[in-house]
């Protein structure tokens, strides 16, 4: 399978360094025709500086890339799709206000006395969708489409115009459902069959072992080594990454169990029948002081709604609210903090981190929210609530004056959890906190969260990931299509909850 | 077929609603004076706004890029004053003009090139590139300076008749305009360069990594409305024949509106230069509005364009509410 | 890593820095080619001379430049204050004639140095207008969320027209001295202006720097969402900066209209949108929101004023100075542009690359 006639891409020595980012150092990695090949690691691995010098966004300090057996040097990113390198990233970056066919073709398009030839176009672009199995009307605006069908429409561009020997998938399934995920998985495979070699990078452990042949690990700009996926097992591969064994994950587990003292007895929050028309049937749900619910389902299930109704982002139109056995009547943001409501939103960049501002402005920001314009803490005090949580929750930053931009994926979620945990929250909606971080990171969140919840803070947990939301949480509610189906105790089995998210239950 | 013609609706509902109203304006106005029912008054629109469609065209296209070109009406101020100096001292009009075309693309191009590659806001830069073409149309004359050359007067006194009106007429600088429109209308439909344009505006960074020329189209885009500013004021200098560097006050605000109301958005990727036909004929309505009036004063047609285009902005806002919802 | 920055490098790094750097040139060019322009003198107990001149000229822009720096730190803008000035000296010269509720009016009751409308209530209608069009603008871009710049683009267009129409298309000229004041009286040798200046400035700045608005407006300007899952009202923050540059642009439009004698609907205030936005960019907040520097912006209109006397005494053409101005914005776009910062960055790296060495 890995024979060395096949290698398709070589890349030898690779260094490169840049201030304050991680580099890589002296990096081996190669691809064969017909492969699929996982590049895994950690955030800050180095894993999309790889990608960056695969694509020419930078170049190396030293080390060579061949590509079909001629040393070539990357020079932009137009040269390498030239060279047959095409990218598709997670947030698609295609242009949703031109046609699909457009989206496809530009730059390549056929002509006719000088100007497009539509019907060319447009029979060129069905076509190459539908090597892709696909049928859509391709003289929509791509923006009409979903995400999933977006996505598509990336890879077909990529070997249609690029005509791509190298496709690199970076973190496609991020926003893609199960479905979605599978229909792409195929079109990889069959991709595949035609002798084209794809780079796949992803957080899903689970799609790693789906479709990859190969495994290459980095680990703070080193590589770690290349594998075969079907004789790496999984606990060894987080090993590699972590490039520690995996005891800080069995802890969490085990904090969980001596957890167990939820006092049924006093509600912390209470919906009865909550629901906002349009995005999320009514529900009902209560959380307990001490006791962590998780939230299954898949992206689009309605969770993060679920979340927003709570936290007053958006106003629910029916059912009721308490707090605390108090009824809720005016919702929004500021309202929920003041009762005592926190939310770590879904989305860290777009709705969490204020990246241009300090990390101790981000700390203070929702405190200083509650207390309005003209209660303004003093700096020192500012810094000192700044600096109490960079010590609680071990933000690794020389000091609480860097920009909150320049830390980490799993950095900026702890100084977000840090701003609300200095409002002094009694419910927690943490709406995947662990999305997009390494696993070190994201066994430290947990074991915070289970932490917290022993302090007497309710919390509810939305995760993608299945295992996580098992094993932190006392209960799990299960979400379907923008409904409440089912609640579980928290020792439910995980077969039981795919069953019922897929609706067989 | 159904299924065709909601998605259209949808896809340009602003420019059709630019269309509507601007029929809408133009009965009103004609119930309201009757004299506004000949067809004369109608084909006025385009003699009277020849220069503002012409600039509105190339504003198009830089608003559809995310841009703007503040600089528009200073080059139609520095054109008319260069055309006239140039003219005065006996220079061959066929030389003139193509000069003053070459001098706004440089202009434009330099403007463009600085946007890109110094990564400025395109406000900063065009509004400099105002403030220099104004300059330096004082520089050149600080009155206004007559033109007396037999080209022009003929240029400008010309009438076309309009086949099937009888009697109506438009002069020949204002075919200036529709055709550019023309042009342009190819050139956004169904060249590369305008689907890049489009491209660029909906997201830049897709578009580059799209492999398309973006510095280069958005270089280009600049250029163009440089291009139409000095034709613009080309036309300017004949209409008027004179030149001056205080001409077209606050010109790039009447474009800007025009494209706006036309259905073009200023954040860019959405809008076409047939929706700024009609916004540039609607501000053209409410100015002839005001004229048949007599007595409501001039100060009407800013408040009214201002009115006018804060209706248009809920409009688009709606639409594109409706959109994103569907 | 913050001790070992040194002193040049930090002041380098400082918002202030280039700025100044800017405005020394200015005068530097000013010792050597015009030597008498730092001559000031004493006349009638008020100090003259051009740099009193910039300062007296500059006032009304100053202010204008800290209302817009708010607007622009929360990555609006505001494209309507020259039209909001003319409307605030429209209204201000309108309540002073003293033809106002006059059945009779002649010419020798318009000229009077008289006014029927006690002048506290002249000004207090002037800052309301104002304000009036700060609240329409901040309503337009926080609740009917349209883009800044169309949204005050409106104005902008609308504005001229509405100062018009207060004083019915006439250019009015003002006869009441108290009036005069404001832009040309002068406490202890000093223009009033200045200490109207000084006054709104340390508003300001107790407003940002001593209230948490500061901190919500940069935090609004980086990300309205993250701001607004936070719990701040992101559209009461930008109604606040909208309505507060509304007031600034009243309180030029007052001393604008003061210090020419007159209101006129076309001229009162004209280009003070691009020359406050350039102020602001001169001072290194950036056009897309985030941090600012009030201080920065003040000097910015400072920099534009001291350059525009300069090219008088140069004896420009007052017409063909708006070229000087354009290099003056050109050459301030290369100065503020990557290459230029990475250029300095490495000429004064190379000298202390002993202390500048990241981590």
């Amino acid at each position: 399978m890995t024979n060395p006639n096949d290698s398709l891409l070589i890349m030898k020595g690779i260094s490169i360094t840049f201030p304050g980012v991680n580099a890589l150092q002296n990096v081996d990695f190669s691809l064969n025709r017909g492969e699929i090949h996982a590049l895994m690691g950690e955030n800050g691995a180095g894993k999309s500086t790889l990608i960056k010098i695969l694509t020419g966004v930078e170049h190396p300090d030293s080390g060579s890339i061949e590509i079909d057996g001629k040393l070539v040097q990357v020079r932009s990113p137009q040269h390498s799709q030239e060279i047959g390198i095409s990218t598709v990233y997670q947030d698609i970056n295609l242009c949703t206000n031109i046609s699909v066919a457009e989206n496809i073709m530009l730059g390549h398009e056929p002509h006719r006395f000088g100007s497009i030839d539509q019907r060319k176009m447009n029979g060129f672009a069905r076509h190459a969708l539908s090597k892709l199995d696909i049928d859509i009307d391709v003289t929509q605006p791509l923006g009409n489409y979903s995400v999933a069908i977006q996505q598509m429409v990336a890879i077909a561009r990529s070997l249609e115009i690029a005509s791509a020997k190298i496709l690199i998938l970076d973190e496609p399934t991020s926003s893609l459902d199960v479905n979605e995920a599978n229909q792409l998985f195929n079109v990889m495979r069959k991709l595949k069959g035609e002798g084209i070699g794809i780079i796949f990078i992803t957080h899903f452990l689970d799609q790693v072992y789906q479709v990859s042949d190969r495994i290459t690990v980095l680990r703070n700009g080193m590589l770690v080594g290349t594998f075969s996926t079907a004789s790496l097992p999984r606990i060894e591969l987080i090993a590699k990454m972590l490039g520690r064994t995996i005891t800080e994950l069995d802890q969490v587990s085990k904090a969980k169990v001596s957890g167990e003292k939820v006092d049924t007895q006093e509600c912390m929050l209470e919906a009865e029948g909550l629901g906002r028309t349009g995005s999320l049937d009514g529900f009902d749900l209560k959380l307990h002081a001490n006791e962590v619910v998780g939230i299954a389902g898949l992206l689009g299930s309605g969770r993060t709604e679920m979340a927003n109704l709570l936290f007053g982002i958006d106003t629910p139109d029916k059912g009721s609210l308490k707090l605390k056995s108090k009824r809720v009547d005016r919702f929004s943001p500021l309202q929920s903090i003041e009762n005592g409501i926190a939310l770590c939103p879904e989305d860290r960049k777009d709705e969490g981190i204020v990246g241009d501002l300090t990390i101790r402005e981000n700390i203070i920001l929702a405190l200083q929210a509650r207390l309005g314009w003209f209660k303004f803490l003093s700096l020192q005090k500012q810094s000192e609530i700044a600096q109490q949580y960079i010590d609680l929750l071990g933000i690794a930053t020389p000091s609480a004056e860097q920009l909150v931009k320049n830390l980490s994926g799993g950095n900026q979620q702890k100084v977000i959890l840090a701003r609300w945990l200095a409002t002094n929250p009694q419910i927690l909606i943490l709406d995947e906190p662990t999305r997009g971080i390494d696993v070190g990171a994201k066994a430290e969140i947990q074991k915070l969260v289970l932490k917290l919840a022993e302090e007497g803070i309710s919390c509810l947990f939305i995760s993608s990931e299945l295992e996580e939301v098992l094993r932190i949480s006392h209960r799990v509610a299960v979400m379907r299509d923008h409904k409440k189906v089912a609640e579980y105790p928290g020792d439910v089995d995980d077969q039981t909850i795919i069953q019922t998210m897929a609706g067989n239950l | 077929m159904a299924q065709r013609i909601k998605p259209f609706l949808v896809n340009n509902g602003p420019m059709l609603t630019a269309i509507v109203v601007f029929i809408l304006v133009y009965m009103v106005g004609g119930l309201l004076y009757p004299n506004m029912q000949k067809p004369q008054v109608f084909f006025n629109l385009f003699i009277n706004t020849a220069s503002l469609m012409i600039v509105s065209i190339g504003m198009t296209f830089v608003i559809i890029t995310k841009g703007i070109d503040l600089s528009v009406a200073g080059m139609i101020a520095l054109t008319s004053a260069a055309s006239a100096s140039l003219l005065a001292h006996g220079t061959n009009p066929f030389v003139v003009m193509p000069l003053m075309l070459v001098m706004g693309i440089v202009f434009g191009f330099t403007l463009g090139s600085i946007i890109h590659f110094l990564k400025v806001e395109p406000f900063v830069v065009t509004l400099m590139g105002l403030f220099f073409a104004r300059g330096m149309a004082y520089v050149i004359t600080l009155e206004a300076l007559p033109i007396n050359d037999a080209v022009y007067r003929f240029l400008a006194l010309t009438k076309v008749h309009i086949p099937f009106f009888e009697k109506a007429y438009v002069y020949i600088p204002s075919l200036v305009g529709p055709i550019l429109l023309l042009v342009v209308i190819y050139l956004s439909f169904f060249t590369r360069f305008g689907r890049t344009v489009y491209a660029i505006g909906n997201n830049e960074q897709s578009a580059r990594l799209m492999g398309l020329p973006v510095g280069r189209t958005k270089i280009i885009v600049y250029a163009f409305s440089g291009f139409c500013s000095a034709l613009a004021g080309v036309v300017w200098s004949i209409s008027l024949l004179s030149g001056y560097g205080g001409y077209a006050p606050g010109m790039e605000l009447d474009a800007i509106a025009s494209v706006v109301i036309g259905g073009t958005l200023l954040t860019g990727g959405v809008g076409n230069v047939i929706g700024t036909l009609f916004g540039v004929l609607i501000n053209g309505t409410i100015v002839s509005i005001l004229q048949f009036n007599g007595t409501l004063s001039s100060w009407w047609t800013r408040i009214g364009v201002g009115v006018l285009t804060l209706i248009f902005i809920g409009v688009q806002s709606l639409f594109y509410m409706r959109k994103k919802h569907s | 890593m913050k001790e070992n920055k040194s002193l040049l490098k930090r002041f380098r790094e400082n918002r202030l820095f280039w700025p100044l750097v800017a405005l020394a040139l200015i005068l530097l060019a000013d010792a050597i080619f015009a030597p008498g322009f730092f001559k000031i003198g004493i006349l009638d107990g008020h100090l003259y001379g051009n740099l009193v001149d910039v300062f007296n000229n500059s006032a009304p822009l100053m202010l204008v430049a800290i209302g817009m720096t708010l607007v622009i730190a929360t990555g609006g803008v505001d494209l309507s204050v020259g039209a909001v000035i003319a409307i605030s000296a429209a209204m201000g010269a309108v309540l002073i004639n003293p033809a106002l509720g006059n059945r009779l009016i002649s010419n020798e009751i318009l000229t009077k140095d008289a006014t029927n409308t006690p002048l506290g209530l002249i000004v207090l209608a002037d800052l309301a207008a104002g304000t009036l069009c700060g609240l329409w603008n901040g309503f337009l871009v926080s609740r009917g969320k349209i883009q800044p710049m169309v949204a005050t683009l409106i104005l902008m267009v609308a504005g001229r027209g509405i100062a018009q129409l207060i004083t019915n298309g006439q250019i009015m000229t003002i006869y009441y001295t108290p009036y005069f004041f404001f832009g040309n009286g002068f406490i202890l040798g000093i223009p009033v202006a200045i200490y109207i200046v000084a006054f709104v400035y340390l508003i300001a700045w107790v407003l940002v720097r001593k209230t948490s608005i500061g901190l919500f407006i940069e935090a609004v300007g980086t990300n309205a969402k993250s701001t607004y899952y936070s719990g701040i009202s992101e559209k009461n923050i930008k109604l606040f900066v909208y309505v507060f540059c509304g007031f600034c642009a009243a309180i030029a439009g007052l001393i604008l209209s003061s210090y020419v004698h007159s209101a006129d609907g076309n001229n009162n205030g004209l280009n003070y949108e691009l020359d406050a936005i350039l102020a602001v960019v001169i001072g290194g907040t950036l056009m897309r929101g985030g941090r600012f520097s009030l201080l920065s912006s003040v000097v910015g209109a400072l920099i534009i004023w001291t350059f525009t006397i300069t090219m008088y005494t140069f004896g420009v053409p007052a017409n063909a100075l708006l070229a000087g101005r354009a290099v003056l914005v050109l050459v301030v776009i290369i100065l503020y542009s990557d290459y230029a910062r990475r250029f300095m960055n490495r000429v004064f790296e190379r000298k202390g690359s002993q202390h500048g060495t990241a981590n």
